[in-house]
Order: C-alpha cells, then structure tokens, then sequence
C-alpha cells in the first residue's frame, strides 16, 4: 500500500491549435503544454508548485483533478485515474482554482457549507467540528453574509473552507493569496501554516507569490516548458544555483585594502568609503571567514547579512532556462 | 446488493435533494419584487387570454369548442398562466451562463451528478413559484370570472402528479436547450425553435386541441411540449375521459424518462469534450 | 461577411414573430367562425394592423427597454453628463435593425388581410391604412417610453412593463367587443388602445362600433396619437429629472 498520494510517470499535455492564414487556409499545430513530468507526491507533504507564466503549471493541475485528460503518461491521484474517476476523486481532494469558485453566489456562505456538508456526505459531527475549527482559525465572521458580497480577502478563506470542510486527502491550490489585503494574506498563511504542521491533508500550493513559498513549502517544484526543473529544498535550489548574499558592513574607517576572497565581491560603496556592500558566493567563502576577515582588515561597527533572496535565484532559473 | 446499504444511499440522495431544493427555493425568494411584477404580468395575461377564448366559446354557447366548455376554457387560460412561473418556460439560463463563463469546470468538482444537482435546484425553485406565481393568478381570475370547478377528487392529486412531471419535462427541455452551447456559440436558431414550440404546442396559446386533424396526435406523440402545460390544465378542466387523462399523464411520464436520457447523454458527451480540449 | 451572415441569421430569427402570432388567431379561426361579432378576414385586418404599428414601434424606441441595464450598471450616469438628448442617446445607441423584418412580415400579412377583407377601399381609407400604422406606433411608442421610465424608480419592474406593451399588442389584435367592461376601460380608452386597430379597422370595413362609439372615433387615431405622445415625454422628462436629483 503505497502512500503516494500523487503518482505521476511521463506525463504530457499536447495542444491542437487551429490558426487561420489568410481567408481560407488554417494552419494546424500541436502545443506541448506539459512534455513528460514525473512526481512523486507523499502523504502529507505541502508542496510548492513554481514556474513562469505558460509553463503548464495549470495544465497540470487541471489534468491531477481530473478536468482535463492527459495526452500521454500514467497518472494516479488517490489512486484513482483522474479523468475516469472523476467524481470518485472529487470527494477524495479539494480544489481552489483562483478565478473559479466552489461556493454558491446567491446565498449567504453558511448555505454553501451546509450544502457542501450534503454533497460530499460529510458526518453532521465531522462537518461541525471543521467548520468551528475553521471559522476561528480563518476568522470567518461573514457567514450570514451573502457569496456575492464578500470581499475578495473574505472570499479566498472561505474557498480554503470549502475545500477542505470535507477532509480531504489532498487539497489543490492555485494562487490562494493572490491580491488579498495583507491581513487576509496573513491569515491564509497561518491556516496553511497550521494545516502543514497538522500533516494530515497534502498540499498542492501553485503560487507566484515566493514569500508564500519560503515561508510554508519545505518541497519545491519548478517547472518551466512543460518540464520540472527543480524537484528539491529551496536550500537545494539556492546551492544549486549559486545565490548570493547581500553583506553589508559599516565600518570605523575605509579599508586600508580591499577584500579578497572567493566568491566574495564588492558591489558598492559609500562615498567615504565607511559602509561597504558585498555579494557573497557562500559555497566558496562562508559568511562567517567573510565578517572575521572584514575583522581583521579594519574596525568593523555593523555588519548585516541578508538571506539569498528567492527572487534573484528564481529569476535567474526562469532566464537560464528560456 | 444489501438492502440496509441501498436504503442508507437513497437517505443520503434525498437529503442532498433536499438541500439543494431549499438553496434553489432560498435562492428565488430573494428575488422578492421580481416574483410580484411576474405575477402581476401573468394576470394582466390571464384576462387577455380569457376573453379571448370565452369570446371564441360564445360562438356557440351551446356546443363545447374540440372539447372544452366555456368554463373549461376560462380555468384553462388562469391555470395556464399560472404554471408558466411553475415550470419556468422561459428565462432559464442557469447552465448556458455557466458553460459562457468557463464556470461550468466547477460543476465537474463536485461529487454528484451535474444534471441532479441542477435538477434538484430547479425543484427548488419550482416550489417558490408554486407558492408564488401559481396562486397569485388563479386567485385573481377566481375572483374575476366563473371559472370550472374540477369535481371528482381523483383531479386534484393527478393534477399535482402532472405539475411535477411538467417541471421535470420542462427542466430536462430546457437543460439540452441550454447545453447547445457546449458546442455552438451560436444559440439564437435553437432559441427561436424552442420559443416556437413553447408558445404553440404547449397549450399556452391556445389548447393543441384546437388544431384541426391529426396533428394535435402528431404533436402530443412526437414533441415534448404538450406534456408541459397541455396535460396538467386537461387534467385539471377534467376536459374528455378520465382514460385520455390518464394516457396525458402517461405520455408526461415517458417524455420526463427520454428527456432525462437525453440530459445525461448529453452531460457525458459535454463532460467528454471538456476534458479534452481543456476547461 | 461572417457579420452579414449573422445579420441575416437575425433577420430570419425576428421574421419568426408576428408569424407565431397570426398563426394564433389562425388557430382560434379553426374552432369558431366569429370573434366578438367579427369574422377571421376582419380580425386579421386588426390583428395585422397591431402587428405593424408594434413593429414600427419596436424598431424606433424598442431600445427603451435597455434604460433597466443602463439604470443597473450605472451607465445612465454617463448618458445624463453628456449635452445631449438622453431619450436621443438611448434610442441611437443600438439601433435594432433586426427587427426590421418583423415589420415587413406585418405589412405583408397586414397587406394581405386587407386584400381578402370586405373593403372598399376609398381614398380616405387609402390615406388612413397610411397613417393609422403610424399613429398607432407612435401610440405604442408612447407606451414603451413611459413604462420604460418607471424604471428609474422601481428597478424590478420591468417584468410589468411587458404587461402594458406585449399585453397592448395582444389587447389590439382582437376587437375590444370581446373584454369585459372593466378591462375595456382600463386598455382600449384608458391607455388608448383602442385607436391603434380596432378603430381604424371599423373605419376600413365601414361598420359601425357595436359598442355603440360615434363614426367619427373610428378615424381619429391620430389625434389620439399627439396627446399620447406629450404625456409620454412628460412622464419622461419628469422621471429623469427626478433620477438626476436623486441620483438612484
């Protein structure tokens, strides 16, 4: 009995796309949106789902909730074949789909639990339990208010409740804290915080947003051209990708010379010479050999060490890949 | 196959029956104002449509026209606009809207069957227009005219048992209407076809009766309208044998399992399409 | 081309209309020979007349009708700022081509009816099957705009609206013999629908108005027409001003 919750072999998306040339021709051609991933996703895991615009990040999920049919590959998702099993899988897994909503836009939002609590056959207890759990957790103080009117920040923790009201094993993602207000953006992170901790639901989370990815996803996956390019740690991808450290030193005087180090380079100075900016290579020159040299050479009053910042790394991958 | 299992399963079917009824029903009974300019139009109807076919009665006040005396036909038009609301003819676009908007993915999300649950919606809301649109006409042409009162209680539940089979055949006509748009962008053929069928054969303009020969046969057999409004206000003027009212509500019964068939052969060649070209 | 092939597929689609409607009274003629005291060729003559003039009527201001989205989306706001006409605006904004063909498919039945009718056709008939179309579109007309209006004030109301004007279509095809005295009141000299076919077509067929009306009524749809057309701007006028003031 494997734990795999997702099983992914050689999976691949092909596109027909019809153009019209002039008035009569058409000219046809076929688009890998996804060309061959393979994964592997336990039970449990909160899994980071990263890649440019157009990479197939969507495609993919699409084809792991069963709404779109893969082109080729073997593909399991709670064991069940997506496509086929379509409504079995739906009462396995939950959804939230940026743009798409899984509520009820008429009535107010405790009507949409309820009803959910029915379609999914959900035990009355086990449905209490969780929506309590979640109204205090998300702060969802809007129940009686309806769908239609919500905010988007009110509406984005509502769509997580929905998804998750009927415990499932493994609950998908798309873009949960884009555009929300910093509050909301807040309380959506501590509820995914809490739900990682708990281990119990395995998470899907595709998001732009990569201080949503520091701070929750121990597991990263960036995918670009239809293909995974980095299945591993965010330390993993930074080493592998050379990130750099921003080390900033405020000194008593100039430096009488410079720094020589590998992997170490000055980026810029300050006009008297006093506060100094270093890029720092870490797997060549460690931090620490960088602040004692620093030291040494001068009379050091401030240093500030900043982590590698994903951006720069993620950029880089994207543009190294392209 | 374990009787306890099946009796639990069909428990759990009804309650999410249920509740997807009581959201369709919560649903329409917001639209409060909506639902009296209705009612208040279906009136101003009635009394059109009354006089007129009275008029057409009085030709020969002796003789009833193809089967329906003066009376009948005054219950006839009341009733008739008053189940326009119940069965919703038209303005129904719940699935055409969601299939537009690419919504219509979601209904692919949840574990039930998406002609159940927008059935079972539609009960729903059947129910608020029964309670509604329904009585707010038959009062006010009680009021206005000597309308024909059924007398065997037999009419009374048979009547009910033909709304609700009205509702579905109406339901499943206009779910396939709508679902056109799985596969065409351009609908306005079909809309014409289905306000042609709807105004003509349904009985709302005029009984199907009234129309000479065999085509009334023809159109009772072959087309699913009749078995909208025609069958539920036959049997409610208790026009003819309680035999060919029988055989109406018959008919009813088979267009509901045929259009329903329909519906989830549709569904699947709709869900089919989707997941492969991509929600 | 695609946009000529759609255009026409429109046209087809609203030619459809008033064929549905005659096929009623067609219908209706199957069980009876007589309606309130008239035979089918009279009532076509009526029911085509009404056809046309609500036809007319839905081409030139059919657009009213739009005013509820324009109210609900805000987009009445902007029609207000400008230094125009806002009656002018609306009905400009989308002129309902389409619909043209229900016109022609009224004249054509309209012309029809009056061809197997008992009419001797005189000048003075000649003149008014001219000008009773246009005077009872601008009956019509009157009635869209201020139905239309009422919605500034209550948005839902729409679904009454088509009581008056779809109504009054159905109200006109038939001769007002048929409603009872109430109803008769209220319709055909209340709101004035009498004028639109039932008159003109007495005036055709040279008969007299069972209902006892002077002969000189049965001509006089047009001066009926005018004071149809003033409330209806007033009503307009008023309305607007009151939605500008208020500002919902």
């Amino acid at each position: 009995m494997t734990s795999l919750v997702i099983e992914a072999r050689g999976l691949r998306r092909d596109f027909a796309i019809s153009k019209r040339i002039g008035r009569f021709r058409r000219q046809r051609s076929v688009v890998t949106a996804v060309d061959g991933i393979d994964l592997q996703i336990e039970a449990g895991e909160m899994l980071g789902y990263l890649g440019p615009n157009g990479a197939g990040k969507s495609t993919t999920i699409k084809m792991f909730t069963g709404v779109l049919r893969p082109t080729a590959g073997h593909l399991r998702v709670c064991g069940l074949v997506p496509v086929t099993q379509r409504r079995q899988l739906a009462r396995q897994i939950g959804v939230v789909f940026g743009q798409r909503s899984q509520l009820w836009w008429d009535l107010p939002l405790r009507d949409s639990f309820e009803l959910a609590r029915h379609i999914w056959r959900v035990p009355p207890a086990d449905h209490a339990a969780r929506l309590a759990r979640f109204v205090r957790e998300l702060d969802l103080s809007f129940l009686d208010t309806p769908v239609r009117q919500l905010s988007l920040g009110q509406r984005m923790r509502a769509e997580l409740t929905i998804a998750l009201l009927h415990g499932p094993r493994v609950v998908f993602l798309d873009e949960p804290t884009i555009g929300l207000d910093v509050l909301s953006k807040q309380a959506v992170r501590a509820f995914l915080t809490e739900l990682r901790d708990r281990g119990d639901t395995t998470v899907v989370l595709t998001t732009h947003d990569l201080s949503d990815i520091e701070r929750l996803c121990r597991r990263l996956v960036v995918i670009d051209h239809g293909r995974v390019v980095h299945d591993g740690t965010l330390e993993s991808l930074h080493a592998r990708y050379g990130s750099r450290r921003a080390v900033v030193a405020t000194l008593e005087e100039p430096l009488a010379e410079p720094v020589r180090l590998p992997g170490v380079d000055l980026v810029q100075s300050s006009a008297d010479g006093r506060v100094l900016t270093f890029s720092l290579d870490g797997s060549r020159t460690p931090a620490g050999q960088l602040v004692a040299t620093l030291a040494a050479l001068g009379s050091l009053r401030d240093i500030s060490i900043a982590e590698p910042a994903i951006e720069d790394v993620i950029a880089r991958l994207y543009a190294g890949t392209a | 196959m374990n009787v306890a299992f099946v009796s639990s399963r069909v428990r759990v079917e009804v309650a999410t029956a249920v509740a997807l009824a009581r959201a369709g029903f919560r649903r329409y009974a917001t639209y409060r104002q909506a639902t009296l300019a209705a009612a208040a139009t279906n009136s101003v109807f009635g009394f059109l449509r009354c006089f007129v076919l009275l008029a057409v009665a009085a030709a020969d006040p002796a003789t009833p026209t193809a089967g329906y005396t003066a009376e009948q036909l005054a219950l006839y038009t009341w009733v008739s606009q008053a189940l326009i609301g119940v069965v919703a003819l038209w303005g129904w676009t719940d699935l055409s809207d969601r299939i537009r908007t690419g919504d219509v993915v979601s209904d692919l999300l949840r574990p039930i069957h998406p002609v159940l649950s927008y059935l079972y919606v539609d009960f729903g809301r059947a129910a608020y227009a029964a309670l509604t649109r329904f009585v707010v006409p038959i009062a006010v042409g009680a009021l206005a005219f000597s309308l024909y009162v059924p007398r065997q209680p037999a009419t009374y539940p048979l009547f009910v048992l033909s709304v609700l089979l009205a509702v579905v055949v109406t339901f499943a006509a206009r779910y396939l209407v709508n679902a056109v748009g799985f596969w065409l962008l351009d609908t306005r053929g079909v809309l014409m076809a289905w306000t042609v069928g709807t105004t003509l054969l349904t009985g709302l303009a005029f009984p199907v009766q009234f129309i000479p020969g065999w085509l009334p046969t023809v159109i009772w057999v072959a087309t699913p309208f009749p078995s909208m409004m025609q069958a539920p206000l036959d049997v409610i003027v208790e026009r003819g044998s309680s035999l060919s009212l029988v055989a109406e509500v018959a008919g009813q019964t088979a267009w509901a399992a045929v259009l329903l068939g329909l519906c989830w052969l549709v569904q699947r060649r709709a869900t089919a399409k989707l997941v492969v070209q991509g929600g | 081309m695609a946009y000529r092939a759609s255009f026409a597929i429109d046209l087809a689609v609203n030619a459809f209309v008033p064929l549905l409607d005659v096929a009623t009274v067609i219908v209706l003629f199957q069980v009876t020979p007589d309606i309130g005291g008239f035979g089918a060729d009279e009532v076509l003559v009526m029911f085509g007349l009404s056809a046309l003039c609500f036809a007319l009527a839905d081409v030139a201001v059919g657009q009213i009708e739009k005013i509820r989205i324009f109210v609900r989306t805000g987009l009445m706001d902007a029609v207000l700022a400008r230094p125009l006409s806002a009656l002018g605006q609306l009905l400009c904004a989308d002129l309902p081509l389409r619909k043209v063909s229900r016109v022609a498919v009224a004249f054509v039945i309209l012309v029809v009816a009056v061809a197997r009718a008992p009419i001797e056709l005189t000048p003075a008939r000649l003149a008014l099957l001219i000008v009773a179309p246009v005077a009872g579109a601008v009956l019509f007309g009157a009635i869209f705009v201020a139905t239309a209006t009422v919605a500034f004030w209550w948005i839902d109301s729409g679904e009454f609206a088509n009581a008056l004007t779809y109504g009054g279509r159905d109200f006109t095809s038939f001769p007002v013999t048929v409603y009872g005295r109430v109803f008769r009141y209220l319709f055909a000299y209340g709101l004035g629908f009498a004028f639109v076919s039932y008159y003109p077509t007495l005036a055709l067929l040279g008969r007299s108005d069972p209902l006892g009306a002077p002969a000189v009524l049965a001509w006089s749809s047009p001066v009926v027409a005018v004071p149809a057309a003033l409330v209806a701007s007033v009503i307009w006028r008023f309305g607007v001003r009151r939605y500008r003031s208020t500002g919902s």
